[in-house]
């Protein structure tokens, strides 16, 4: 019988097309990745296994360079993330069980506003209100931007998370003389925990991630990864750039792969 | 029976029902200031006069409307006739992130599909495979394409190697190329609501209509697409808004003869050469078809789950 | 006006909107200090909302609540001397069984190990003692349960309150948990207040029953009185399995009634106050105070025709069609089959009940 049912679903060349999907996703990174360690000095030619662009990145000329904007990029990733993860989650338990309200709808559009409007013009408009309000653009604009547009990829893992949590677990930690925040700090935030761990990831890889929104804001002389890069490589490709690249996607993945494991441990079963 | 529905119209749980407006103050206040606020600075900027070095005066001035849409001569003082330059460039980027759309779909569906008939617990393994490259730099992923696709890049060099291929093929700095680092920037926004709209799907409909003498073609086109239509619908626009504002793409893909919106707003705000009340009226007529698109979309669900009951 | 110091609730006048949709209109009831008191009504009726209201979950948008006198209705929940068993059981996943049964004795103040210890009392009363290190996940249903149980114990509340708690659990089990439960409020003296859609569950455990139905309190009484003799319509057909012929009263006398019922049918049963004559009312007959013969035996007989008869288990049921009347239920239980007869499917016979087994209702 499963034979006959797998036939009825199924669907000649779709999984021909799936695989295809997957290398053209997958082929651009898995390339770049190998081309870091070659030897060579030119990008096309083939040399043999190295590791010299990877000293190159810490060592080389450019290093300098680099250093200070991985310092920017990281400790605004983190700052931004943290932030972020705090302000949605305060949203989130206030849309999740804060009842029915009539600004019900309306937050949730403006939390999910930087997803809805494009990115570029996000990074237009920041640039004109730090100008207009006179605000030098430097490391403390580009930090402002980044906690404002991390907060939906906060909050969409988080709410979710708290949606799947029923309130029975707090009505019944309050039933037994739990105060509100008791109950929060001792149950909700505990089984909480998988979503906001996933979603401060997410916020971090994102801020980690920007480049268009970071161009618009940074300002003279403050550059992070993502800028320093793209600089970069408008001069061609070189292979220190695929090295570094090949860091910084490594980092995503392993991230990723972090939080997509612990959103699946479910600890309310 | 839960509590909510036997009481009717308390469904949503509520214990912080009096403390709602502290915990959504920081987000209203975060985002009212530095997204919202923004925006309608923007606005405001658009009706500004431009300072030459970059900036604004502040001077009310119809200016970057009219340098979008009208043409005035040289000198500015000729009858207006329509400026088709930037018409063009917006109609190429719609033109360009349709066509990624497409690419998108055409991949993206029978991908979804093919995840969402797999057993149960190897779907989100699947899900995730097609959802990583996206959390990967999207800078860098822009950059990799680039690379494959070179003239003498690997891709090229595989070509020639296995004899496929004499010369090596010209893709970087065509429209294509643009349209495939769209289609590779956004394809997870294809898959997965599509994939969702799948997973939904109740496929004893598919057996009825194999019952029923349905070809397995017929019933794709006439049963399933129909009963995933909204998840298609959401997955398109999810591909098109941002591959239609998009800048890293066209700009290191396409070229200078392949200029999108993305860039021409850029361009405005770079060094001091820019123009940026043009830049503002430029982003808001991107905005104001951004959120023609979403509403209709957001109609067009709402309708959808009316239907659907 | 000052609470009864003696009676465990008192609800005056309870009133609970959701906006246009009232949940509880306007009620009242007493529940006394030890008793097993049960909210029955199916789901929607409101007594779920009632639980939680006292509770404290709920607010409550007009009228009071007491607790041994004090008004507690503006109280929150963790001020409240009442635990609840919930019906989902909402045992903390992240916490040992141990740390559960000690939660709401370490938030009355007392120290991690005197909450400990007094925790595993309460495990060992409900025979779960080896499981104190276990999380609830790796716990079957009626394990949880009774954790649950010895969980809201634990503190040792004035009123204990079960939200539906046997719901989840199959037949056999909810069996033996409802002897358990009604063993365990005797030993305790608690007062249990018990929410269920569950006739059968009511009419066993409970000292007396509310039964409730579309946010009103339809009759409030012991088992007995709410099976023998329901108020109106609603109770008679929700309680048990009844026959409800529809009547009009001819004549009013002595305490009697004497009600036709189409056909040329006639019965007499014990009137009602407020039911006079000329009245069109509902007549509840239960199955197992009827029996057939083939002569008429008593006063009260009709005849008619056997349609079917349904076995089931240790009772059957035979259906009887009155010459131009109603269908009547007739029971007879399997251990009577001595001195009851069961006829053959078209047997003309007759219908026999003794004089007041039948019972008018209001509505």
């Amino acid at each position: 019988m499963a034979h006959v049912n797998e036939n009825i679903k199924s669907y000649r060349g779709f999984r021909s097309i799936t695989l295809l999907c997957l290398v053209v996703l997958y082929a651009p990174l898995v390339i770049v990745t190998i081309y870091s360690f070659n030897a060579s000095q030119s990008i096309t030619n083939w040399e043999g296994i190295s590791l010299r662009w990877y000293a190159d990145v810490f060592t080389g000329p450019e290093s300098e360079k680099f250093k200070v904007a991985a310092f920017n990029s990281f400790t605004i990733a983190i700052i931004a993330a943290t932030a972020s993860t705090a302000i949605a989650t305060l949203a989130a338990t206030a849309m999740v069980r804060g009842g029915n309200f009539k600004l019900r709808t309306v937050s949730f559009g403006l939390i999910s506003l930087p997803l809805m409007v494009p990115e570029i013009v996000t990074a237009v408009a920041t640039l004109i209100f730090f100008n207009a309000i006179g605000f030098t653009r430097g490391y403390m604009t580009i930090l402002v931007a980044h906690i404002a547009f991390c907060i939906p990829f906060a909050y969409l893992p988080i709410s979710a998370r708290m949606q799947g949590i029923e309130d029975s677990f707090e009505q019944a930690a309050m039933d037994l003389y739990a105060t509100r925040r008791q109950a929060f700090t001792r149950i909700l935030m505990p089984l909480m925990a998988p979503g906001i761990i996933s979603g401060f990831l997410l916020a971090f890889i994102v801020s980690l991630d920007d480049f268009i929104i970071t161009n618009f804001v940074k300002g003279a002389g403050v550059e992070t990864l993502p800028t320093a890069i793209f600089g970069s490589v408008k001069q061609g490709i070189k292979p220190n750039i695929m090295a570094i690249s090949t860091m910084l996607l490594s980092i995503s993945i392993v991230m990723v792969t972090i939080s997509y494991f612990v959103s699946k441990s479910d600890n309310t079963k | 029976m839960a509590a909510g529905a036997a009481s009717g119209g308390s469904a949503r749980a509520d214990t912080y029902k009096d403390a709602r407006g502290w915990l959504l103050l920081p987000s209203w206040a975060v985002l009212g200031i530095f997204v919202l606020g923004p925006v309608c600075m923007m606005l405001i900027y658009s009706f500004l006069t431009k300072e030459f070095r970059g900036g604004v005066i502040w001077e009310p001035s119809l200016a970057a409307y009219d340098q979008f849409f009208f043409d005035r001569g040289l000198f500015g003082d000729e009858p207006p006739t329509i400026e088709w330059t930037y018409i063009t460039i917006f109609w190429r980027s719609i033109w360009q992130a349709g066509a990624a759309t497409l690419l998108s779909l055409l991949i993206g569906f029978p991908t979804a599909y093919f995840i969402a008939t797999r057993p149960e617990h190897v779907r989100p393994v699947w899900v995730f495979l097609i959802t990583i490259p996206y959390w990967v730099n999207l800078l860098i992923r822009t950059v990799s394409m680039k690379f494959l696709l070179r003239d003498q890049g690997p891709l090229n060099d595989f070509l020639i190697g296995t004899g496929l291929i004499d010369n090596p093929i010209h893709i970087v700095n065509t429209n294509f190329a643009v349209q495939l680092g769209l289609f590779y920037s956004y394809l997870p926004f294809m898959v997965l609501p599509v994939y969702a709209a799948v997973e939904r799907y109740n496929f004893s409909l598919s057996e009825a209509a194999a019952d029923l003498y349905a070809s397995k073609w017929t019933t794709l086109r006439r049963i399933v697409l129909p009963a995933v239509k909204p998840g298609v619908v959401a997955g398109c626009i999810l591909v098109f808004v941002p591959s239609m504002g998009s800048f890293l793409a066209p700009d290191l893909l396409g070229g200078a003869k392949n200029f999108m919106i993305g860039s021409l707003i850029e361009e405005q705000f770079k060094g001091n050469a820019g123009n940026w009340p043009f830049g503002a009226a430029a982003s808001m007529i991107l905005l104001t078809m951004v959120l023609i698109i979403l509403m209709f979309s957001a109609r067009q669900q709402a309708k959808a789950d009316k239907a659907g009951g | 006006m000052p609470g009864n110091k003696t009676d465990a609730i008192d609800v005056r006048n309870a009133v609970k909107r959701y906006g246009d949709f009232t949940a509880l209109k306007r009620i009242s009831l007493t529940i006394k200090d030890n008793e097993f008191f049960t909210l029955l009504g199916p789901s929607g009726c409101g007594k779920t909302t009632l639980l939680r209201m006292i509770a404290g979950f709920e607010d409550v948008t007009e009228g009071e609540i007491l607790l041994y006198g004090d008004e507690i209705e503006s109280l929150p929940p963790h001020l409240r001397p009442v635990n609840t068993v919930f019906q989902n059981y909402a045992l903390f996943p992240h916490m040992t069984i141990l740390d559960n049964v000690a939660f709401g004795l370490e938030m009355r103040g007392k120290t991690k190990a005197a909450a400990r210890k007094r925790a595993g009392e309460m495990l060992e009363l409900v025979q779960l003692s080896q499981f104190a290190a276990r999380k609830p996940s790796q716990l079957s249903g009626g394990q949880q349960q009774r954790v649950a149980l010895a969980r809201a114990l634990a503190p040792q509340p004035k009123v204990l309150l079960l939200d539906e708690p046997l719901s989840a659990l199959d037949l056999k089990l909810r069996k033996a948990m409802q002897l358990e439960l009604k063993h365990l409020q005797r030993e305790t003296g608690i007062t249990f207040i018990f929410v269920t859609h569950d006739q059968e569950e009511a009419l066993t455990m409970s000292d007396r029953i509310a039964v409730m139905s579309a946010g009103k309190m339809q009759q409030l009484g012991s088992p007995t009185e709410i099976y023998e003799r329901p108020r109106n319509m609603f109770v008679a057909d929700f309680i048990g399995e009844t026959n409800l012929l529809e009547v009009s009263v001819d004549e009013v006398r002595n305490g009697r009634a004497v009600c036709h019922l189409g056909g040329g049918h006639a019965l007499t049963c014990n009137s009602v106050e407020g039911i006079g004559e000329g009245a069109k009312v509902h007549m509840s007959v239960r199955p197992e105070r009827l029996f057939m013969s083939d002569v008429p035996v008593e006063a009260e007989s009709l005849k008619g025709r056997v349609a079917e008869n349904i076995f089931v288990g240790t009772d059957i049921s035979t259906l009887v069609d009155l010459a131009e009347g109603p269908q009547f239920i007739v029971r007879t239980s399997n251990s009577d089959r001595g001195n009851k007869r069961i006829f053959e499917p078209g047997s003309e016979i007759f219908v026999n009940m003794e004089l007041g087994a039948g019972r008018l209702l209001m509505d």
